[in-house]
């Protein structure tokens, strides 16, 4: 994405009203930001963002016809420059994790205020991940290698390192970038990298574990 | 006077069947309960009139077919003591061989059929018995576990054991009477109806399975509805009534919205711990406190707990200091947010409270307040636990607290 060019972004979820009122306050308050189109199904999604080719699609998690998971299968592997942000008003770790491991970028949740929500659309159009305090302490929940939690099958792929546990932990306390960045005498620049690769691990971690975990928890 | 005191006192000891001190079906202590007299003599006299050609055994079978149930075992029925138990099987033993005895003096009846009449009635009581048992257990455990429970081995052996002397009565019974070749042929007559029947009215059994399937689901969903219209009209209409005539307050609007949303995805999602219920792990303690802070003060806490244990008197402690740190950021530093992040280890549990608001120098506060020294500081030190505070005027404040866990308390 070049600069001064504004963010293309495709809305998905199945209130019409509740679209209607992302689309205002997207369009109300930002410049950064124009809504290309919207569509309240999976089926709509697809065709939709096939035709629009969007730079971030905000993803509802539930829909009636398969939900978010079931748009990122879709669409992901056609069109790999499409960034999805999932917004949701779930935050049971389930559906959180589900989507993040069908390749969304990040998650918020709906109670997000408009001017949030447009920093995390401008932020993962940049290629960075939005995590959520709450996200973070997901991924920490699903990758802890404390006594009694799943046992850990591939170390490489399934461990965070001990950087990217402090960064997800400052997360998880609330702290932005920019703070983490000074807290642990890095670069901001580093804690976007090691976000990324949680991201990643996350993403490529083995599906057995997670919902082994979500499933001990009783969140499935 | 007294009769009228008697018909309400009979009006309200209806003739009911006991459930708990009973020998066989607990018919004789039904009508001993309704008398108001000694079971041993209600039993003594089902057994003389067993004597009397049987009349006691039907008597008594009739009574536990048409005789109801009590619905709820009354608190001072305890099963027979041993003593009682015996005295009832003498007694019943007793009836049975003077009725034996009498049939076979008097000669009226064969004692070829009295015999296997017999065995076979003691066939039928067991099978009866099993099936009152059956229901009662189902009534108790509700209607998933059913014969199929711990006992159901029991239960089919002693169903099997009961039809087997029902069949073995009949059997004998008949052999004795017909001959073989008469047998046979009446045999295979019943058994060519019975199968005759069974195919005929084969749809009729799949529709009445299929119509109290459909029943049950509908009952279900019925409940279901109920259930959910009722939390919905407690809760969330309710608080939509109120918003609705606060609109002009947009901080009440927000605090009520709040806490509606909070309560309803503990609703929906199961982490139910109502007003009534104390949380039982440190993730339920550290969200009910944030709860509580939000709601009174009008403010979001932006909640993350990580592991989870089980809340002991030192972990108590430390959530009711986290909810202390909650209450000075959300009086003091003027910020609408709170992170609040918790997080439990297998050596220690430690949780931050932190606020983006006005902060303050610590060396400037006041001797005379005592929130954070003792409310917090104090009270994790006492517990074992130690409390750090980082603040400075406009960085915000992050309270760091940490307790150790128990050594018992680890799994």
């Amino acid at each position: 994405m070049t600069d001064g060019e504004r963010v293309r972004v495709f809305l998905v979820d199945d209130h019409a009203l509740f679209r209607a009122g992302v689309r205002a306050e997207l369009d109300s308050i930002s410049d950064e930001i124009e809504v290309v189109g919207e569509a309240g199904s999976v089926g709509e999604a697809v065709t939709g963002i096939n035709h629009h080719k969007p730079d971030v699609v905000l993803l509802d998690v539930h829909m009636p016809d398969g939900g978010g998971a079931a748009v990122l299968a879709k669409v992901r592997t056609a069109l790999p420059d499409v960034v999805f942000l999932a917004l949701s008003v779930s935050d049971a770790a389930e559906d959180v994790i589900a989507v993040i491991r069908a390749g969304a970028r990040g998650y918020v949740t709906k109670t997000i205020s408009s001017q949030e929500l447009v920093r995390a659309v401008v932020r993962v159009s940049e290629g960075d991940a939005v995590f959520s305090p709450r996200l973070a302490g997901f991924v920490l929940d699903a990758f802890a290698d404390r006594p009694g939690a799943a046992p850990i099958r591939d170390p490489e792929l399934d461990l965070l390192t001990p950087r990217e546990r402090d960064v997800l932990r400052l997360l998880a306390r609330g702290y932005a970038y920019k703070e983490i960045a000074s807290e642990l005498f890095i670069s901001v620049k580093t804690v976007e990298t090691h976000v990324s690769s949680v991201l990643r691990k996350t993403q490529l971690s083995n599906r057995y574990e997670l919902s082994r975990w979500a499933s001990d928890r009783r969140l499935v | 006077m007294s009769s009228q005191v008697e018909t309400v006192v009979g009006a309200e000891i209806a003739v009911r069947r006991r459930r708990g001190g009973r020998v066989v079906a607990g018919v004789a202590g039904g009508i001993a309960d309704h008398l108001g007299v000694e079971v041993f003599w209600v039993r003594a006299v089902f057994a003389a009139l067993t004597a009397l050609n049987g009349v006691g055994v039907i008597a008594y079978g009739l009574l536990w077919i048409f005789v109801p149930q009590r619905t709820t075992s009354a608190p001072d029925e305890a099963p027979p003591k041993p003593r009682e138990r015996q005295q009832a099987i003498g007694l019943l033993a007793l009836g049975l061989g003077a009725a034996v005895l009498v049939t076979l003096l008097t000669g009226a009846v064969s004692g070829w059929i009295v015999g296997p009449l017999a065995v076979a009635l003691v066939g039928a009581a067991v099978v009866w018995r099993e099936a009152d048992e059956a229901q009662r257990r189902r009534w108790r455990d509700g209607a998933r576990s059913g014969v199929l429970g711990r006992s159901g081995r029991s239960a089919l052996i002693r169903i099997a054991s009961g039809v087997s002397l029902v069949a073995l009565g009949i059997g004998v019974l008949l052999f004795s009477t017909y001959q073989l070749d008469q047998i046979q042929f009446a045999l295979v007559a019943v058994l060519a109806t019975l199968a005759g029947v069974a195919l005929l009215t084969v749809p009729l059994w799949i529709k009445l399975v299929n119509d109290l399937d459909e029943e049950r689901r509908a009952r279900i969903r019925t409940e279901e509805k109920a259930e959910i219209a009722a939390h919905l009209h407690d809760s969330v209409l309710q608080t939509l009534a109120l918003i609705q005539k606060q609109a002009e307050a947009p901080r009440e609007v927000r605090r009520l919205a709040r806490g509606q949303e909070r309560q309803l995805r503990d609703w929906l999602y199961g982490r139910d711990f109502g007003e009534n219920a104390r949380p039982t792990t440190v993730s339920a303690a550290i969200a009910l406190a944030s709860g509580e802070v939000e709601d009174t003060f009008a403010i979001s806490v932006q909640q993350v707990v990580v592991g989870d244990c089980d809340l002991d008197h030192n972990l108590l402690a430390m959530v009711q200091a986290a909810r202390e740190a909650m209450v000075n950021a959300a009086k003091h530093a003027g910020v609408a947010e709170i992170s609040v992040y918790g997080e439990v280890e297998a050596d220690s549990v430690n949780v931050f409270v932190r606020d983006r608001g006005k902060g303050f120098d610590q060396g400037s506060v006041p001797e005379d307040r005592h929130g954070l020294a003792d409310s917090i500081r104090g009270r994790m030190v006492r517990h074992g636990g130690e409390a750090k505070v980082r603040t400075g005027p406009g960085e915000g404040t992050e309270v760091h607290l940490e307790m150790p866990r128990k050594q018992e308390a680890r799994s």
